[in-house]
């Protein structure tokens, strides 16, 4: 089958002071229809610069590139500005960061979620705004008409996220972006949005790409995992997979940092990764993650090679996975 | 919106009343208006006479009390030097002035309201830096020298249009533009610089995710938050434009507000400053009052504060 989302070596760089920033530095990325991807990696790795190159809504200094990037079959790097227009919102949606900020202040939320709708539906204003209501009662939200006159200060920052949501699903896209899309929000509340978003997901039949800090929610609602280090999936296969044999140090790191309920003993400290992500402006050579890599050889200073650790499981790395055994993995998270 | 506006109103009239006590206060200390009004032949007893005539002698609250009734009625006192009663001497003047400075404060929206959003846009490119030049010439140049320019220019040269006087609207062409092109720079200005920071706000790239065409991204979307501020730059404009067109007025030779400031000051026609005094700090409070609640109604996060 024809993965609907395809992405082929795709590049970001941003013009800074002293040279390009190489933000996302040649990625592949895949999503079948209906299938959830998690895009996890630590702050400022190039999740949200990637998510915004899908969409074509980079900031305009960013520069973009890539080998490919089909949405259904459409190599949309082809498109027309206005074409590309017409699809977002439409067939792929995006959830922001940032809920306190991402709906214009200016306008009610009813007006925002009907604009949406008949920027692609020749229809009428009293059906989108049904459609409105329905979808605001769908994600949670009571007394759904009487909010449509509402402006977004008035809302909480739970609320506010719920209507992103409702907006971006106003046309039934088959793509949805969910760019950390609860980590502005209480630590309460969190996860309730997310296992919302996992459920209309499911219920829509929709394709999501997830970006999250969380695994344990990736663990609970990836199909696939993708993880990001400095512009680079150094890691990706389906989530059971990744999960059981990590073969990355990266993915190591990441999931000792994880508490294991019953595991980790009450008031142990959790592990971190050591040591700090290098500078992407200039040229970048070999592996990024040599630095704070227990494994590091001079190799390392070469380009790392992807590897294969089973079908659809690929990471990048000089070393083999019978390199790293558990015991071993200990060693490379301080603190634990 | 109802509390806000009544609020809103009450604030403008506790500025209203201090600004008139305040200009009231403001001629006495200036200087003894007994001894102005008596001229420089004048005797001690002459100016002893003046002062209880007027009234002068009695406390100040008392004075303004009366002053102010007696405006509030529409009585604004006789002017000796017009000799004509100054209600009369004021009301066509002021709307002269009052059109002047509206239909200049328009056009000047009109114009850099679309100059600002274009060099918003493109910013650093031809357009930006043409818009730049018009706005740094607009400030730079005096308003006299422009204002004898367009004289020479289409008066003059051209014949199209009347250098002087107020008989038509033709008349009000020039001085309008010049005025327009004063008030312009600054509306240019904050167009711009809030637009592109509008521009870069999370709403927007929200608005470009739904798909929305550039042309409702820029004016729905943006523009209407960067205008919030324009709208009360333009309210104090309007009203700077009310005391301030002297200058224009004097070499069109216009029968306006400012005209007969400049001169009823020169001959030291006490109510006839006062009154024009007070009417402007009214209508200026009045301006403000109204830009707020157009404020209110653009920003909805105002209604609430
Ligand atoms: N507009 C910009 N100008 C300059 N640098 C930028 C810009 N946007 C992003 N970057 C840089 O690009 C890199 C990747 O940013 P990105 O926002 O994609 O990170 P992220 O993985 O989404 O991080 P986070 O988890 O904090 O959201 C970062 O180093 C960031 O500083
Ligand atoms: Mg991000």
């Amino acid at each position: 089958m024809k993965p609907l989302l395809e992405v082929e070596d795709l590049v970001v760089d941003i013009p800074v002071a002293g040279g390009d920033l190489h933000a996302v530095r040649g990625i592949d990325l895949s999503v079948e229809k209906g299938e959830t991807l998690c895009i996890v990696g630590e702050s400022g790795c190039g999740k949200s610069l990637t998510s915004l190159a899908i969409m074509d809504l980079l900031p305009t200094k960013a520069r973009r590139h890539a080998a490919r990037i089909a949405f259904d079959g459409i190599e949309i790097q082809s498109l027309r500005p206005r074409q590309m227009a017409d699809m977002r919102g439409d067939r792929m949606a995006m959830i922001f960061q940032e809920p306190m900020t991402s709906l214009n202040p200016s306008y009610t939320i009813g007006n925002q979620l009907i604009e949406t709708y008949l920027a692609h539906r020749r229809t009428s204003t009293k059906e989108a705004r049904d459609r409105a209501i329905d979808l605001l009662e769908r994600v949670g939200i009571t007394a759904a008409a009487s909010r449509l006159a509402h402006y977004p200060h008035q809302l909480s920052g739970g609320l506010r996220q719920r209507v992103m949501i409702a907006m971006s699903l106003m046309c039934e896209p088959e793509l949805i972006i969910a760019d950390e899309p609860t980590t502005a929000l209480d630590v309460t509340i969190q996860a309730q949005i997310l296992l919302l978003l996992a459920e209309l997901q499911r219920e829509l039949g929709m394709a999501m790409i997830l970006i999250t800090h969380d695994l344990g929610v990736v663990a609970r609602v990836a199909d696939k995992v993708a993880v990001m280090y400095a512009g680079e999936i150094v890691e990706a296969g389906r989530a059971t997979d990744v999960f059981a044999s990590p073969s990355h140090p990266y993915t190591t790191g990441l999931l000792e940092c994880i508490p294991v309920p019953g595991k980790t003993a009450p008031g142990a400290r959790l592990g971190t990764i050591g040591g700090i992500v290098p500078s992407l402006v200039g040229d970048v050579a070999g592996c990024a993650f040599r630095d704070r890599c227990r494994f590091a050889a001079p190799t390392c200073a070469e380009p790392a090679p992807a590897q294969t650790a089973s079908v659809g499981h690929s990471y990048r790395c000089w070393f083999p996975e019978g390199a790293r055994m558990p015991s071993t993995v200990e060693g490379l998270v301080h603190g634990h | 919106m109802l509390y806000y506006s009544v609020k809103r109103f009450g604030l403008a009239l506790l500025v209203a009343v201090v600004v008139s006590f305040l200009s009231f206060q403001l001629l006495f200390l200036a200087s003894d208006p007994a001894i102005a009004l008596a001229g420089e032949a004048a005797t001690e007893e002459d100016i002893i006479a003046i002062r209880e005539f007027y009234g002068f002698d009695r406390p100040v609250l008392v004075q303004y009390i009366d002053w102010l009734g007696r405006f509030i009625r529409g009585d604004f006192g006789y002017s000796y030097y017009f000799n004509l009663p100054v209600s009369e001497l004021i009301l066509g003047r002021l709307g002269v002035t009052f059109q002047l400075g509206l239909v200049a404060v328009l056009l000047a929206i009109v114009v850099a309201v679309p100059l600002g959003v274009a060099a918003a846009i493109r910013p650093n490119t031809i357009i930006d830096r043409t818009a730049l030049v018009i706005s740094v010439l607009g400030q730079a140049m005096p308003s006299f020298w422009f204002a004898l320019v367009l004289i020479v220019v289409f008066s003059v040269n051209l014949r199209w249009l009347p250098a002087s006087g107020a008989d038509s609207w033709q008349h009000f062409i020039l001085p309008t533009i010049v005025i327009a092109y004063f008030a312009m720079p600054a509306i240019m200005r904050l167009t711009r610089g809030g637009m592109i920071e509008v521009l870069s706000a999370d709403y927007i790239r929200t608005a470009k995710a739904k798909g929305l065409r550039p042309f409702k991204v820029l004016f729905k979307h943006a523009l209407r938050n960067a205008i919030i501020p324009v709208v009360s730059l333009a309210a104090v404009q309007f009203g700077f434009m009310l005391s301030g067109s002297i200058v224009v007025e004097t070499i069109f030779a216009i029968d306006g507000a400012g005209q007969l400031a400049w001169e009823s000051i020169n001959r030291n026609d006490l109510a006839t400053v006062q009154a024009l005094i007070l009417l402007f700090a009214m209508i200026y409070v009045m301006i403000n009052f109204l830009a707020d609640l157009l404020n209110a109604w653009l920003d909805p996060r105002v209604r609430v504060a």
